[in-house]
């Protein structure tokens, strides 16, 4: 693959190495995609419905292991282990995963929800430990002053954006390495959409990004690295000013510029 | 049909009208059985209907007979009926919710599986199979090889009865949580177990409890499987090796003996409010703990 250079020069964090998934024997939804993930960017998985970006991003933490059909071959490496031959519950708390739909638990207030990754591990706190996680990691996506006096409420009583940053708060709990995004904004209106924007040029400083999108200007806006999909394939990976204005690939130009979508 | 005549606004509305009415009418007449009940069942059962029903136990056949040659009330209650109600569905609960929560679970988890589909159809011909037979079952698994009737073969026979409610609400309940909850627990590492207890569980109460209450609505009012395993007794009695007796037994002892055929109907209108209770505070939970 021919491609523009991957910003920054530090060491991968994580390494995709020859990733295929199959729903059905033989049928490939994701054909053997090579790259590097660097520390401390954006990468943003771009491409027309049904390429295999949601695919190929749920294959780095091993959600497909809860579909029997579906099988991931290859290898992924994250900080040095291959993610395929981890314990599953070790991968899913290094590398956290934020979804489409906003979905706080139901029964739990907003503050257990963002303990809820240490209750479902079993890992007991004490109050003092519980308090101070759940102002950092709300201070962290910005929620903490708007829900600060609500904490017993359900997670449900809040605006869709605010679910969505408590949801992101509720992985960011755990101190993952690397944040997975599925289309994290697609349900939240455009101001929501921009606070959560606003709330990931922030937290590359401390952790990884990737997240999907079929937004285009929205990976143009957010992403430092931009991989562009197709049928399956990985077209291009590369920095995302130089795809968005000198595209190498003929295909990522035309998706770019509306050929198709 | 022809298209192009159009079809005037007064005989549309004529059509309506009428169909509306017949609606009415039949949605009425369907009620009309049920009011008769209540007013029967009320009208008959307010008068012995007392604190004295609660509190003593069956009288014997000869005390009542005294009593109605003297022109008293009948000289007792159906103690023994209710905390055998209690002692028996309650073991019931107990011994069908378990399994009824860990079928269920496995069924919406397994979808469309074979074992799974075989299980889901054997649930459902579990559900129609007449009581009757599920209380010859419970005569020849529990009765026979401890030797003696006992509260605890008839609770077997409604837990069996249970059972197949237990198992589809919780299905349905886990089958209609979104996908997202299950996902969103386990992307944060948990194990399965854990999410199944702590997040899906208590996400799905609602429709778990109204199932688990309508079910034991609906053994409360059993009567034919418990014959053949509690039998009945006309003493309190705690002991779930024992002889029990139920509500519905009672009602059928009181059929049978024209000296108590007067409790026949305050012991109906003690089931009838209990279960009405429960299928009220279902409906309640229902609506209360929506997802």
């Amino acid at each position: 693959m021919e491609s523009v250079k991957i910003t920054n020069a530090q060491k991968a964090i994580l390494q995709l190495k020859e990733v295929s998934v199959s729903y059905t024997p033989g049928k490939y939804a994701v054909k053997k995609v090579t790259t590097d993930i660097y520390p401390h960017t954006i990468t943003a998985i771009m491409g027309p419905s049904g390429c295999g970006k949601s695919t190929l991003l749920r294959a780095i933490n091993r959600m497909h292991d809860l579909y029997a059909h579906i099988s991931t071959t290859g290898e992924i490496i994250l900080k040095g282990k291959n993610v395929l031959e981890m314990d599953p519950m070790e991968v899913r708390r290094m590398a956290g995963m934020v979804f489409q739909q906003p979905n706080p638990f139901p029964t739990m207030s907003i503050y257990d929800n963002v303990l809820a990754g240490y209750t479902l591990n079993g890992i007991r706190l004490n109050r003092k430990e519980k308090d101070e996680i759940v102002e950092q990691s709300l201070q962290s996506v910005a929620l903490w002053d708007e829900v600060k006096d609500v904490m017993s409420k359900r997670g449900s009583f809040l605006s869709g954006g605010q679910q969505q940053r408590l949801c992101i708060a509720r992985t960011l709990a755990l101190k993952p390495e690397l944040l997975l995004m599925d289309e994290p904004t697609s349900a939240l209106d455009p101001i929501s959409t921009n606070k959560v924007e606003e709330l990931l040029l922030e937290l590359k400083q401390k952790f990884t990004i990737i997240i999907v999108t079929h937004n285009m200007s929205q990976a143009a806006r957010i992403s430092d690295n931009s991989m562009f999909m197709y049928l399956g394939e990985l077209i291009e990976h590369g920095n995302t000013t130089q795809m968005f204005t000198k595209p190498q690939q003929k295909r990522t130009e035309e998706y770019l510029t509306g050929v198709f979508g | 049909m022809n298209q192009d005549k159009p079809i005037s606004f007064t005989s549309r509305k004529a059509k309506d009208k009428t169909a509306y009415i017949l609606v009415w009418i039949f949605s009425f007449l369907a009620m009309v059985p049920l009011f008769f009940i209540l007013w029967d069942v009320v009208s008959k059962g307010y008068k012995n209907f007392n604190l004295r029903l609660f509190t003593e136990v069956t009288p014997s056949s000869v005390d009542a007979l005294m009593a109605r040659v003297n022109g008293d009330p009948i000289p007792g209650g159906i103690l023994n009926g209710i905390t055998g109600s209690l002692l028996i569905v309650g073991l019931a609960i107990l011994l069908s919710i378990p399994l009824g929560l860990f079928i269920g679970i496995y069924l919406s988890d397994h979808k469309g599986k074979k074992f799974a589909s075989t299980i889901s159809y054997l649930t459902d011909l579990l559900q129609g199979m007449p009581s009757i037979v599920i209380g010859i079952i419970a005569y020849a698994w529990v009765v026979k090889p401890l030797g003696g009737y006992s509260a605890l073969a008839g609770s077997v026979a409604l837990a069996i009865m249970m059972l197949p409610m237990i198992v589809r609400s919780t299905e349905e309940t886990m089958n209609m949580l979104p996908v997202a909850y299950k996902e969103a627990g386990l992307s944060l590492g948990s194990s399965y177990t854990n999410v199944v207890f702590k997040i899906l569980l208590p996400s799905g109460f609602g429709g778990i409890f109204t199932g688990i209450l309508l079910a034991i609505s609906r053994v409360m009012g059993e009567t034919a499987p418990l014959m053949l395993t509690a039998l009945g007794a006309s003493v309190v009695n705690w002991k779930v090796m024992e002889p029990t007796s139920a509500i519905p037994l009672l009602i059928w002892d009181f059929y049978n003996d024209p000296n108590l055929v007067d409790l026949i109907w305050s012991t109906s209108l003690l089931l009838l409010i209990v279960i009405f209770l429960l299928n009220w505070i279902a409906k309640i939970v229902a609506r209360k703990w929506k997802v």
